[in-house]
């Protein structure tokens, strides 16, 4: 296995130091290290990060390999700096047996890019009525830990609870998409200023804050874990801070695009907007940025959301809800968070890295950047700034947000378990092998 | 002007040169022979992806009085049932040499998009969207508004003026309504004063940002507001049951709340006048008595409606001007 001598680099932003990853793990950290056989990286300006870890990615397969593979997906959060992502439930068939998310895992190990931990679907089909199989996922191979019925909100009640109360045997979590159904019928974007003069359907900020606000209440009354997916709305993180100063136990995530992107776009009735849940006001990305500052929110996750062209070029009502997000993630964090002072770059492997591993019960990843620790590990420019284009893209998908907007920042280097899975800012196809 | 998407997008200037448009094509309408040559030679395309006779008719109409070709294309038993894209449509319209495509979309943005996609070349007229805009129903309503009160009431010239002073009421189901939204944007641009009456769960959440005032009591803003028109919307049946939204609890509370009858109608001061989008639904939003009044101009917004809609694709096709969206 190749050697890495990370020069001078800045682990979590801090004092320039040399790194060492050797056998798949951080070998050594300290001044003037040598190693005669290593790579040496030129890490001068340069910030070394725990491997970035999304709670929440699209893969797409199996049944839609048109809009995204395991593997152009991982290849794509390599890009982007994750080193491990949680793969949603919603594919065709459904992630809601051991088969399934098996299946899913050991493709994720043989495309290599990086681990891909299946998330479970809560219900059987994403119907909300009958519990999936969720002990035998969690037994599986792929050690499921994390359900969701993402896409789909688990309404009934009555089965959240049951799940709530389920998953506390093999300490798996309940990450909902908060949407009541019957108040975002046929909702096309966020309800207010824009909605009514675009005549599109409205979709209330309640409509989520209602359902986070019951699933807090329920995950109290039964004393587990809940996860709220893409939180988006100011009076959403206000339920958060509330339900977390109670005592009770809920991890929120915020997306990229919610953190920059407003419902004002919408305007050119450009269906790369097009999201759910729908891009709020400029009221609500201040919210949620100062609830990723102050710890109410405690990660952010991509909800990468791969669509194939003909899903996105057509008029707004016809077009796929979703972005992708896995490669533009980190500069939007640093963008909206650390350029603007409000985290430090340890913030970001907080958010990015180790809160994401904790809540997925991942225990590889998101790990202190510490001798002996697997070399998981993310290097990125802060400084520069670059243009997103569809064809430096490595997923299979065009549907970005970003398209054609300047962004902080960039991954340089991606490392899983010691062996780059992008150097240079390039992806390191030759070096992929099967890993178990 | 290469597009007419949005009542929003015409300038005072532009909007007050319609009308004087329309009125002259109004005038040839009077004579014997009806037709011009001024599109001869010209293709419009009708592209109807919704229902709608009287607007396609319409359409129609005012492109063969200008002398045009005309090709309808209904969304219905064609290939876009077939599942083809309105990108398809569009790039075979193209091919076929469209000049301008006159587009009726279920859904909201669709003409928008039609234009800006880079999918035809031509001029592209919305015909309604979903529930977002209806810009020559506007003009329409506009050019009948300013036949009737302005230049002295109607008998005299009204060439260049617009409708400032006016204080126009619309009343119904306004969340819903692409002429309430093209019709607060038009009047505010000719600097009428716009007044929305309608139940509160039929009122956008989002529309203090409209320039118009919200009333609840249609007998408050008929008595106190002394409007000098009122346009009553047509209320969708199919959506106002129970299981379609159910925005009211019945037909009858409705009509007693926001229904126009003969009494509103004596309420209302002498020279104002009822317009309707049509088609009406006697005995919900507006009694038989009402619609059948003297006020009622109802009819004539039919006929108004052809010479806007020579007016809007004459000076799309062959004249020039621009509206806000070119720049």
């Amino acid at each position: 296995m190749t050697t890495y001598l990370l020069r001078e680099v800045s682990p979590l932003g801090e004092e320039p130091t040399d790194v060492l990853l050797s056998g798949g793990v951080i070998a050594a950290i300290g001044e003037d290290l040598e190693a005669d056989d290593a790579i040496v990286v030129d890490g001068r300006g340069l910030v070394l990060l725990p491997g970035l870890v999304d709670l929440h990615t699209h893969l797409r397969e199996p049944g839609r390999e048109d809009a995204e593979t395991i593997a152009s997906g991982t290849r794509a959060a390599a890009m982007g700096g994750f080193t491990a992502v949680h793969a949603m439930a919603n594919t065709t068939p459904t992630q809601d047996t051991a088969g399934v998310v098996e299946q899913v895992w050991r493709l994720g190990k043989q495309a290599g890019w990086a681990d891909v931990y299946p998330v479970g679907a809560v219900t059987v089909g994403l119907e909300g009525d009958r519990l999936a199989e969720l002990g035998a996922m969690a037994e599986s191979a792929a050690r499921v830990r994390v359900f969701s019925d993402d896409g789909k909100c688990v309404h009934d009640p009555v089965v959240m609870r049951r799940a709530l109360e389920y998953v506390k045997a093999f300490d798996g979590v309940i990450a909902q998409h908060a949407q009541e159904p019957r108040l975002t019928e046929g909702a096309q974007m966020h309800e207010g200023v824009v909605s009514a003069e675009l005549g599109l359907a409205g979709w209330p900020a309640v409509a989520e804050e209602a359902i986070i606000a019951r699933d807090v209440l329920l995950a109290e009354h039964v004393g587990s874990r809940l996860h709220v997916c893409h939180l988006s709305t100011a009076g959403s993180v206000e339920i958060v801070r509330w339900a977390k100063s109670r005592g009770i136990d809920v991890t929120a995530e915020v997306t990229p695009h919610h953190l920059i992107l407003t419902d004002e776009l919408a305007r050119g009735y450009d269906p790369r907007f097009k999201v759910n849940p729908p891009l709020r006001t400029q009221r609500d990305v201040e919210a949620v940025r100062a609830g990723l500052a102050d710890g109410t929110i405690d990660i952010v996750a991509t909800d990468h959301a791969p669509h194939p062209r003909e899903d996105k070029d057509c008029e707004w009502a016809a077009a796929a809800f979703g972005m992708t997000g896995l490669e533009t993630a980190l500069s939007v964090v640093q963008e909206t968070m650390v350029d603007t002072g409000r985290m430090t770059w340890a913030d970001v492997a907080r958010v990015l890295s180790t809160a994401p591993a904790r809540i997925g019960r991942v225990e590889e990843h998101g790990r202190p950047i510490a001798v002996g620790e697997p070399a998981n590990l993310t290097l990125v420019d802060p400084d520069v700034r670059r243009v997103i284009t569809p064809e430096e893209q490595a997923t299979k998908s065009v549907n970005s947000p970003f398209r054609g907007r300047e962004l902080s920042g960039c991954v340089v280097a991606t490392f899983l378990r010691g062996r780059a899975t992008v150097l240079g800012g390039q992806s390191c196809d030759e070096d992929v092998v099967v890993t178990r | 002007m290469k597009h007419l998407l949005s009542a929003a997008d015409l300038t005072h200037e532009e909007a007050v040169r319609i009308l004087d448009t329309a009125a002259q094509m109004a005038a040839t309408q009077e004579r014997e022979i009806k037709k011009l040559p001024t599109l001869r030679g010209r293709t419009v395309v009708n592209l109807f992806f919704e229902d709608s006779t009287r607007t396609r008719i319409s359409f129609e109409t005012a492109a063969k009085r200008l002398s045009a070709d005309v090709i309808n294309f209904s969304a219905k038993g064609s290939s876009v049932s077939k599942g083809e894209s309105l990108k398809d449509t569009a790039l075979t319209l193209q091919a076929m040499g469209a000049d301008a495509v006159v587009i009726r979309h279920q859904a909201s943005g669709a003409p928008h998009t039609l234009a800006t996609a880079g999918w035809t070349s031509g001029a592209v007229v919305n015909a309604g969207d979903g529930t977002h805009q209806h810009p020559t129903q506007a003009l329409l309503d506009a050019f009948t508004l300013r036949r009737h009160l302005v230049g002295d009431r109607g008998r005299a010239d009204a060439t260049g003026r617009d409708l400032a002073g006016l204080h126009v009421a619309i009343v119904g189901d306004v969340l819903h309504s692409r002429v309430a939204r093209s019709n607060v944007d038009l009047l505010h641009t000719l600097g009428a004063r716009v007044t929305l009456v309608a139940p509160p769960t039929l009122v956008p959440v989002g529309v203090e940002a409209w320039p118009a005032d919200v009333s609840y009591r249609l007998d408050d803003v008929i008595g106190d507001g002394r409007p000098d028109a009122i346009m009553m919307l047509r209320v969708q049946r199919e959506r106002m049951s129970s299981a379609g939204g159910g925005f009211f609890p019945s037909p009858l509370e409705y009509s007693r709340g926001y229904g126009l009858d003969a009494a509103r109608i004596a309420a209302l001061p002498e020279h104002a006048i009822v317009l309707h989008p049509g088609p009406m639904n006697r005995g919900l939003e507006i009694s038989a008595d009402a619609a059948d009044s003297d006020r009622a101009v109802i009819v004539e917004q039919v006929a108004n409606g052809v010479a806007v809609r020579m007016a809007v694709l004459y000076l799309l096709m062959a004249g020039e001007t621009t509206t806000r969206s070119d720049r």
